[in-house]
């Protein structure tokens, strides 16, 4: 795979709910290996945009298109209803801010994780259950809690069982919609190391969106800022953080609390 | 005054067109559930519904038929269709397998093989394999129309997790030619083997859900399961004890409040023919003609 060529092309996607806007005339690239923060605050579009290029919500106008395994691009909004959910269950991941909508939550953490491997059509149970068992491991969550359902589980503990169902099929790309949103501190910064670490192992490229500033800064390499639907400002991360040019930005960055 | 004449087994013959369209295009598409027009029935949901009309759409002067409710032809779902038929339609009723052209059935697909020209109804409660896993009916359908069928082997995965093997005993799902991942309904199973490659013809009707899917004649059906955990249909240590039958599905019968019982064959009929021909099971209670049959066990 080249890595020299973006695998992720947005292109002036524009998503209007009527006379308002979600987001308006967004373009980017996301390079293979990268994680890219959408930041803003509630209201600025950052989950309608993620939606849209993540084929969840068909935008307006403008395209998105995605560098397939085989190297050629494909604008998702042209691939078949097949395709593009073999896509998102494949090689593609998605972390919802709440656990609850991207785990099932009635059947077991062995079974979450090995849903995907199913999905392909692995069918022998010992190799799904060792899979499993691994990827639970990676997550830090016990082995012995492999046959307990997820409402049993702490919020930190779900949301990490929810990465590692994400990631069980080797996806090239992760959408992340708030995912340290509705924990505490500490387990904050738990997960944000072990998602560190994961994105780096496994060269994940990464669209998170974001409010906070600090886990933009802790895992993002380039960063865009919206505002009332629109990129007010992107660049790198330290650059954008330590030397914001845009207004918005500028407040943005001067709200963070000093402890 | 007299009492009210029905049109020729109860539905107009409208109804009754409606719902065989229904059921030929479920014949072309096996496994896949076609919506239909489901009418109130003179009896309450969950009581076949949907069978007694798949029965009375295709019932013509000349059937025979048969009704069976957990293989028991005396049993009161199945009294109380088979006479509800007599009377709408009054056709002829049997209780024996072979001379029977239509079978409607509650849970049990008959010992007796099928033959070509029988066709065998079944009443559905819940025609959606998936919907224990997936409660949304749009995304269901979506899924059958991509066949993504992984959830299936979750329910699979989570059985063996709990229980260290595939622990779904009835409504076990199979998948029809190789596409549709199929709702057996209720049957046990044990009977899944018989849906494979039978001669008769298969309808399924669900009245409450208003769907109605099809097995044609030599439709291959396939029980899923994983490649170390395969599918077992159950097995049962001892014969049945009226009539010495191996290899049939026994239901179990209390005898007295001190641990007493008695395995029986389920399927009523072919339980009554064996006993015709002289086969004693150990609690037949007579003594046997010992030429009757070498494989008759002594009696008490």
């Amino acid at each position: 795979m080249d890595r020299d060529l973006p695998l992720l092309s947005v292109r002036s996607v524009t998503k209007s709910y009527g006379a308002r806007i979600g987001c308006a005339d967004v373009s980017f690239d996301v390079w293979p290996g990268e994680v890219v923060a959408i930041v803003g605050e509630s209201g600025s579009g950052k989950t309608t945009l993620l939606n849209c290029i993540s084929t969840r919500l068909e935008p307006t106008a403008g395209t998105v298109s995605y560098r397939m395994r085989d190297g050629e691009m494909r604008d998702l909004y042209r691939l078949g209803e097949a395709e593009r959910r073999f896509l998102l269950r494949t090689d593609w991941g998605f972390v919802h801010q709440n656990p609850a909508d991207g785990l099932r939550m009635t059947v077991s953490a062995g079974a979450n994780v090995g849903e995907r491997l199913m999905a392909v059509g692995q069918r022998h149970y010992g190799n799904i259950r060792a899979t499993a068992t691994d990827w639970l491991g990676r997550v830090e969550i016990g082995a012995d809690r492999i046959d307990d359902q997820p409402r049993s589980f702490s919020g930190g503990m779900r949301q990490r069982l929810q990465i590692a169902r994400n990631l069980v099929t080797a996806p090239r790309l992760v959408f992340m919609d708030e995912p340290t949103g509705g924990l505490d501190v500490s387990v904050q910064a738990r997960l944000l190391d072990l998602l560190r670490g994961l994105v780096h192992d496994l060269g994940l490229a990464v669209i998170i969106v974001t409010h906070d500033l600090a886990v933009a800064r802790l895992l993002s390499h380039r960063m865009i800022v919206m505002k009332d639907g629109r990129v007010v400002e992107h660049g790198l991360t330290d650059r954008l953080l330590d030397d914001p040019q845009a207004p918005y930005t500028q407040l943005l960055v001067s709200s963070i609390l000093q402890v | 005054m007299t009492a009210a004449t029905y049109n020729f087994a109860y539905l107009d013959e409208q109804t009754k067109r409606m719902i065989r369209r229904a059921i030929l295009k479920g014949i072309a598409i096996p496994g896949y559930q076609v919506p239909f027009a489901s009418r109130e029935m003179p009896m309450p949901y969950g009581w076949g519904t949907g069978g007694v009309q798949v029965t009375a759409a295709i019932l013509g002067p000349d059937d025979v038929l048969k009704v069976i409710d957990q293989g028991a032809d005396d049993t009161t779902n199945a009294v109380s269709i088979r006479k509800f038929f007599q009377r709408v339609a009054g056709i002829e009723t049997t209780t024996n397998t072979a001379d029977a052209t239509i079978i409607q059935t509650r849970h049990r697909i008959p010992e007796t093989p099928l033959q070509e020209g029988q066709v065998l109804v079944y009443q559905v409660p819940i025609p959606e394999p998936l919907r224990f896993l997936e409660p949304r009916e749009t995304e269901t359908r979506k899924m059958h129309a991509l066949e993504e069928y992984g959830l299936m082997h979750v329910k699979l995965y989570e059985d063996i997790a709990r229980n260290g093997h595939i622990a779904t005993t009835y409504a076990y799902p199979v998948k029809v030619e190789g596409r549709y991942v199929m709702d057996p309904s209720p049957t046990p199973k044990f009977d899944n083997p018989k849906m494979h490659m039978s001669e008769a013809l298969q309808l399924f009707g669900a009245g409450r859900e208003k769907r109605i899917y099809a097995l044609p004649p030599h439709t291959d059906v396939v029980s899923l399961d994983f490649e170390d955990h395969p599918f077992e249909v159950q097995r049962f240590d001892r014969p049945c004890a009226l009539c010495g039958a191996e290899q049939v599905y026994l239901d179990e019968v209390v005898l007295d409040d001190r641990g007493g019982r008695m395995f029986v064959c389920s399927d009523s009929d072919h339980c009554e023919t064996r006993q015709a021909e002289g086969f004693r099971g150990e609690l037949a209670g007579e003594k046997l003609d010992a030429s009757t049959s070498d494989r008759t066990e002594e009696v008490i």
